[in-house]
């Protein structure tokens, strides 16, 4: 449980870090650590070198823009979770992060960290390909961004390439007065790999009517999956409808088999999950008034 | 590599391999061998420590990234030799422990939780704990030492800064989900 030796670097700037990154296939970037290091004690990785971009200053913090929130790639999970942006602003995001590890690796672990990572049941990609987030990314050729659907392209694979890095994730902020969320998640234990999770947002007039809709799985594929339940706008949200769209959403819904839980499981978990989190999502967001503030 | 790290108030330096954890180095380089090696590998709990009064596992930081923080160990508890803080002296009263492997990161834990909650509910209590594994006690003892402990503290009205203060102050009012 030793991990293998390397070199460690902490460059000065978000520049210098991709050039380094750029110049050695070797390299890998490390910021929180709580994935990382483990998978180097086990010697499941033996990168040469570490590039440590944990204090570069560009990448930290939580910023509000124009219809959305940017979390900086270095924000520690357990600073998102407790900001007072976050919970007003991007509910899902506060709603899943205690379910992301322990409070002392959410102390450590970073949001962009989860998001490279790309582990299919993890929970902040999930809510990123769910809420459709963008991705922005350091390049040495200067910043891009790509959707987060596009980004997650296989079980712990992006399309991240040498000489880049997540720089922030920018999540939407949906205009509506009256949203709730819904969350729900199988796994072993608390805290554990999810087999299942399921996320969803409504927006609701104040008739009750649905006036956006978002919906998405984890666990189930080999990335976050979002599934398209438009035809949930403008009813009411009623069971029959909730549970006529997520089956058909989810009729074609690609399942990994493991040890764990078996591919027809995981699809049968999936649907109830979906169905139970619009269910919460819908109670959030009638419970509060049409005129009340966010 | 060089590395200057302050630890329960003290700079201590050393050279130290990149690859070295912090939990190695407390343990290797200063002889503080509170911090107890389980997992190695981020699963256990018991070699957490506290940086910056938040707890987190010290198997998974390394030495090297350790430097500028303000580093807690179980050592670092104590008033004076000899003496007990009052955490430690709750788990002993209500025996929070027997074999003692995973002690120092449950007092270390629950030492973080009552820094910024004067009065932690069962959840709390649980939610602070659920990165520590005992496989003795059951966890039953545990969270009644803390729940000791803070109503303890709570009648020595000691002050306690509120760490990191204005997500504390919001931690402190869980999001209200109604069913």
């Amino acid at each position: 449980m030793k991990p293998a030796p390397f070199d460690y670097v902490r460059p000065d700037t978000l520049a210098e870090a991709c050039a380094l990154l750029a110049g050695d296939e070797d390299a890998r970037v490390i910021a929180g650590g709580q994935t990382l290091v483990p998978m180097l004690a086990m010697r499941l990785a033996r990168p040469l070198r570490l590039i440590d971009i944990l204090r570069l200053p560009e990448l930290a913090g939580i910023r509000e823009e124009a219809g959305a929130v940017v979390v900086g790639a270095t924000t520690r999970q357990a600073h998102a979770e407790r900001d007072p942006v976050i919970r007003a602003s991007v509910p899902m995001l506060a709603r899943v992060l205690p379910w992301v590890g322990h409070p002392p690796t959410r102390n450590r672990g970073t949001v962009g960290g989860s998001i490279a990572n790309a582990d299919p049941s993890a929970e902040i990609p999930l809510a990123a390909v769910t809420l459709g987030a963008e991705i922005m990314l350091a390049t040495t050729d200067g910043p891009t961004s790509m959707p987060a659907d596009d980004f997650f392209i296989g079980p712990m694979l992006t399309t991240i390439g040498q000489g880049e890095c997540v720089s922030a994730i920018r999540f939407p902020v949906w205009p509506h007065q009256r949203i709730g969320v819904g969350f729900f998640e199988i796994s072993a234990r608390r805290s554990d790999f999810a087999f299942v999770a399921a996320a969803a947002q409504v927006a609701l007039d104040d008739e009750g009517r649905c006036l956006d809709v978002a919906l998405g799985v984890g666990g189930v594929g080999d990335r976050p999956l979002r599934l398209d339940v438009s035809c949930l706008l403008g009813t009411k949200l009623d069971a029959a409808s909730v549970s006529e769209a997520v089956n058909t959403a989810s009729l074609d819904m690609d399942a990994m088999s493991d040890l764990h839980a078996s591919a027809a499981y995981r699809r049968r978990v999936a649907s109830v999950l979906c169905i139970r989190a619009l269910e919460q999502a819908r109670g959030n967001a009638s419970a509060k008034s049409w005129k009340g503030a966010r | 590599m060089k590395v200057d790290l302050r630890i329960n108030g003290t700079i201590h330096s050393a050279d130290i391999e990149p690859r070295k954890t912090l939990l190695d180095a407390l343990r290797e380089n200063f002889l503080l061998n509170g911090t107890h090696a389980g997992c190695e590998h981020g699963v256990c709990g018991a070699c957490t420590v506290l940086v910056d009064g938040e707890p987190v596992r010290s198997c998974l930081m390394f030495a090297v990234q350790a430097d500028g923080y303000d580093i807690t160990t179980i050592e670092g508890l104590a008033p004076a030799p000899g003496e007990l803080s009052v955490i430690q002296d709750a788990f002993c009263e209500t025996h929070g422990l027997q074999c003692g492997y995973c002690t120092p990161g449950m007092i270390l834990s629950a030492h973080a939780l009552l820094q910024h909650t004067v009065t932690p509910t069962r959840e709390d209590i649980v939610e602070a704990i659920s990165g520590n594994i005992c496989r003795c006690t059951g966890y039953g003892q545990i969270i009644e030492a803390v729940e000791f402990a803070a109503a303890r503290l709570r009648i020595a009205n000691t002050p306690r800064p509120q760490h990191g203060a204005p997500h504390h102050a919001q931690a402190d009012q869980p999001i209200a989900e109604p069913k």
